[in-house]
């Protein structure tokens, strides 16, 4: 076991390395800078502010002066905010996204799972249609469209909820609402289909054989082999998510690193970018090393190579 | 009907698919004996393991009964409920399932599912419970049981996966176990151990035994008696003497003579039955094997056999026999 | 001997004629056989029985005629600013056209209103959403065809060619889409605006080089579901017993790539192009919606959004319109999607 996550951890290294390279190459070959499009910079001013951040070097030279500092942990300063580094915004920045994020992703399988089960028992009944339309218009819907929506009820004709910032827990609510909206939908689906497969196994008509009631043949016996879709599904959905979405920040203007993101990206904040991807990759890969590992916990027979 | 562990009369059964109605069972009545061993045979769709399940209240989602009564052990099963029937599963009837491959849930350890059903009906302690799963499992003739109980289903092979299954279904030493199929997913030496063990448990036990299955060679070393089963319908019921010496009706007359024989002299070549078996969605009014038969009459596709004993337990519902009798008649 | 309950002396009336062998010709009449069908006969009648699917598909070929058909003699263009009629509220005129109405001229009212530099809305919704079907439509011809090359090669291979190639794949996963296609965007300006001067290229300047991003994006980017599955399926078929039969009877690598793998991929392909569809338009808005999709003036669903969020407090029903639209357009393809699945693809079945 040991040994297994020490070998994906290694993996993770090279795959979160050869993304960090790939940006650095793609971003550098575009076309422009971080200084050209600021206004009235004097060829002078620009040289000197190429000669501080180091972009005046040759590439091959910055990319392995930017490796060296990336290993021993300092991804260097933000080239447009002056005096903050790189990793203070991601550390400023990130818990937030994460807490929005990890709230309406913990939302999404408490809610989910249970109506995915829901469906699945009383399939096609009233009950099992009803849910499954649902789901089915959820997974149909854009998020800029849910937020809008949910802003345009709750915060502009009711006005039962602030719209920006999230200064009180009243602020968190749509923005969570938007952000599990999507998941919710899919989960559900994704448990319905699962369980209605488990239900079908031939252990299931033994849990009934041995006068196993249907609550423990749903929660011992099924439950656990059907979550085994919604657990893979999880791991890159909780990396997307707590990294931030940037349509819900902007929307709700919440301060959180999904907005920092794109904003680096069409500002070319070569060092917040290089830093933020680096830092998706990472977590991206932990992500899919965790639910490997998950997996293994929850069902014996997979074997951890 | 006391003298009797199981009685099941007239029952008819039908499933409710999108497509129609699948007259699955239709009058069906047997009668098991206390430790005795019914085989019901048939092919595939004949509603063997569709009556079977129907005893144990596990008829899947579509399926609904529609009429009849089934009885067992004193318990009336048509009017019982889920939580009722709950108690009898497990403890007083048990089953084994044809695919041991699939039968035991992946992700539990083979002890945890044998004490579940232990601690289910029994108030033994826990390592009373224990100590049980443990005989069982030598019962079934696993050696290493404390060890094989920490293992999980993938580890162990299909035989002994049968076997767990039979040590789970015997726990807690039930009236009635219901054998669908067990060795047809079995290699054939596995096959003839799974068999030998459950005739020697069963004479220790002393429980009956409802064995489903389409291999008449099972059957004939195991049963004391046999229920032929052709869509839906039990075309013929005796000793095994009666299906196997003098059969009456002219599937298992059929049966019977696609099975090759030991003592057959030269090169006597098998007689497969022709055709496919019906379509139960659109059953025919007459006698269902008709289409199949060679020795087919008008009146066959045209009015169901009534039924005829020969003996006391031993009938059938086939024309060619009243056939006889009318000649027979006319003769005299 | 028990007394038969039912002995020849009985209700039924027989006579001897009834048990005279039956002809065969008696028998088979009684004998309901079901026709035979072939894979795609059946698939499609299952598929016309399947309600849900037929809505959806006369909701998309409805969406489809309003988006390709109808602008072509809609008597408004999508670009066209009529002065003094902005912001109109839905079949309202401008004082301008309520003065040309009472002089007896006849002018097609605004259905859906105006935009807020006079456009009318009718027909932007309609080529939003023709730019939405032409994203998703070519998205998903695109990602199957590199998707399944890619997947089929990985799985026929194997080995480390299968190694590499699937290394290849989560790699891409692992990058951030955005940033490919904020960065790409950027990096193709400068050589889509040289090849848009060119002859024969100046629909460039109509679509937008963003959109053609989106184009290559899809192509580098969203192949990677698709070949997966293409992969695993072909590793499937290829263990199969069935496959394992073909070749154990003699039959050549060409006959059984043509008569077993393709025909029984052939369904699970179907099935995941359609379900591309919606999930590229869904792309496509979100981009157009962060101002990175089509170019002005040309409309997509996203960024009609997009642009009536200012507005929002006045005109919701500017935004209201393509959020419903696009929402009804990727719910129709995702339940068509479904429905073939269903129909085709029996084994995806739950």
């Amino acid at each position: 076991m040991v040994r297994y996550i020490l070998k994906r951890l290694g993996l993770a290294i090279v795959t979160i390395w050869i993304v960090a390279t790939l940006t650095f190459f793609l971003m550098n070959m575009v076309p422009g800078g971080p200084f050209l499009s600021e206004k009235a910079v004097s060829p002078k001013a620009l040289a000197t502010l190429e000669e501080k951040y180091g972009l005046d070097k040759p590439l091959f030279e910055q990319y392995i002066t930017y490796m060296k500092g990336a290993v021993h942990g300092d991804f260097g300063d933000s080239l447009k905010q002056r005096g903050r580094t790189v990793m203070s915004i991601i550390t400023t920045k990130f818990p937030v996204s994460a807490r929005v994020g990890g709230l309406a992703v913990l939302f999404s399988f408490l809610l989910g799972v249970p109506l995915g089960c829901i469906s699945a028992l009383n399939r096609g009944k009233a009950g099992d249609n009803a849910i499954i339309v649902i789901a089915t218009c959820g997974i149909a819907v854009p998020s800029f469209v849910v937020c809008t929506v949910l802003m345009y009820i709750f915060g502009v004709r009711l006005k039962w909820l602030p719209t920006l910032g999230l200064s009180t827990w009243k602020n968190y609510i749509m923005p969570i609402a938007a952000l599990a909206f999507y998941p919710t939908a899919y989960i559900t689906r994704l448990m319905r289909s699962s369980m209605l497969d488990v239900l079908g196994q031939d252990y299931m008509r033994t849990a009934r054989a041995k006068g196993l009631n249907q609550f423990i043949s749903l929660f011992k016996h099924a439950l656990r082999n059907a979550v085994l879709p919604v657990v893979t599904y999880l791991g890159p959905l909780l990396a997307y998510t707590v990294t931030g979405s940037f349509i819900v920040e902007k929307i709700f203007t919440i301060p959180g690193l999904g907005g920092e993101f794109i904003g680096s990206i069409t500002s070319r904040d070569y060092t917040v970018i290089m830093g933020t991807t680096i830092f998706l990759a990472a977590l991206m890969v932990i992500m899919n090393v965790i639910v490997d590992i998950v997996y293994k916990l929850v069902d014996p027979r997979i074997k951890l190579k | 009907m006391s003298d009797y562990l199981v009685s099941i009369e007239h029952e008819r059964l039908s499933f409710f698919t999108p497509a129609g109605e699948v007259k699955a069972l239709n009058d069906v009545s047997f009668q098991v004996k206390q430790g005795e061993v019914l085989g019901i045979v048939g092919e595939s769709g004949s509603g063997k393991s569709v009556t079977a399940y129907s005893l144990m209240g596990l008829t899947a989602y579509p399926g609904k009964l529609l009429g009849g009564s089934l009885d067992f052990n004193g318990h009336h099963i048509n009017d019982m409920t889920e939580k009722q029937m709950q108690k009898i599963r497990g403890n007083e009837i048990s089953i084994i399932f044809q695919d041991p491959m699939t039968s035991l849930n992946p992700v539990y350890t083979i002890g945890n599912q044998i004490r579940e059903v232990i601690k289910l009906h029994t108030d033994k302690s826990k390592s009373e419970v224990q100590a049980r799963a443990v005989e069982l499992l030598e019962l079934v003739g696993i050696n290493e049981p404390e060890r094989r109980l920490r293992q999980y289903p993938h580890e162990l092979s299909g035989g002994m996966r049968q076997r767990v299954m039979i040590a789970i279904a015997l726990a807690c030493e039930p009236k009635l176990l219901i054998a669908d199929e067990p060795t047809t997913a079995l290699d054939v030496t596995i096959q003839a151990q799974i068999l030998e063990l459950m005739m020697s448990l069963k004479d220790k036990m002393g429980m009956a035994i409802l064995m489903i299955t389409h291999d008449l060679g099972v059957v004939a070393s195991m049963c004391d008696r046999i229920a032929v089963m052709y869509a839906g319908n039990i075309v013929e019921y005796g000793t095994t003497d009666d299906i196997f010496y003098s059969p009456k009706h002219e599937y298992t007359k059929g049966l019977i003579r696609s099975i090759p024989r030991m003592d057959s002299k030269g090169h006597e070549r098998l007689i497969p039955i022709e055709g496919t078996p019906v379509d139960l969605l659109n059953p025919p009014k007459g006698c269902p094997f008709a289409s199949r038969c060679d020795k087919c009459m008008r009146i066959c596709l045209r009015e169901k056999a009534p039924v005829m004993y020969f003996g006391d337990v031993h009938y059938t519902s086939c024309w060619m026999n009243q056939k006889a009798e009318l000649e027979g008649g006319t003769k005299e | 001997m028990r007394d038969n309950p039912n002995p020849l002396s009985m209700q039924l009336k027989l006579n001897p004629d009834d048990f005279l062998p039956a002809s065969d010709e008696e028998k088979q009449s009684l004998v309901v056989m079901r026709d035979s069908v072939s894979f795609w006969k059946d698939g499609l009648r299952r598929l016309g029985k399947n309600k849900i699917a037929m809505v959806s598909l006369v909701a998309v070929v409805i969406i489809m005629l309003f988006s390709f058909v109808v602008p072509s003699f809609y008597p408004y263009s999508y670009e066209e600013q009529i002065r003094g009629s902005e912001n109109m509220a839905p079949m309202k005129y401008s004082e301008e056209e309520q003065a040309r109405i009472d002089a007896g001229e006849h002018i097609f009212p605004h259905v859906l209103g105006t935009d807020k530099l006079g456009r009318d809305y009718a027909i932007r919704v309609m080529m939003g959403s023709r730019i939405s079907l032409i994203v998703g439509l070519v998205a998903a011809v695109i990602i199957l065809i590199i998707g399944s090359v890619f997947g089929s090669i990985a799985a026929f291979f194997g080995g480390w060619v299968d190694l590499i190639m699937m290394r290849i794949v989560d790699i891409i996963y692992t990058v951030p889409d955005i940033l490919l296609i904020v960065l790409l965007s950027f990096a193709l300006k400068a050589p889509l605006e040289s090849l848009s001067q060119m002859p024969g290229f100046g629909w460039i300047q109509v679509v937008g080089r963003n959109l053609i991003s989106i184009f290559i994006v899809f192509a580098l980017l969203y192949w990677v579901g698709m070949a997966r599955m293409v992969r695993s399926q072909i590793l499937m078929l290829k263990e199969s017993e069935y496959v394992t039969a073909a070749r154990a009877l003699g039959a050549s690598n060409g006959r059984i790539i043509k008569k077993h793998l393709l025909t029984n991929c052939i369904g699970t392909l179907i099935v995941t192009t359609t379900l591309q569809i919606p999930s590229s338009i869904f792309t496509e808005s979100f981009l157009s919606f962060l101002g990175l999709g089509v170019a002005v003036p040309m409309p997509s669903l996203g960024s009609l959004a997009s642009d009536a969020i200012n507005g929002l407090n006045t005109y919701p029903y500017l935004l209201f319109i393509p959020a419903i639209l696009i929402s009804l357009i990727i719910l129709s393809f995702n339940l068509l999607g479904d429905g073939l699945r269903d129909a085709f693809d029996p084994k995806m079945k739950n």
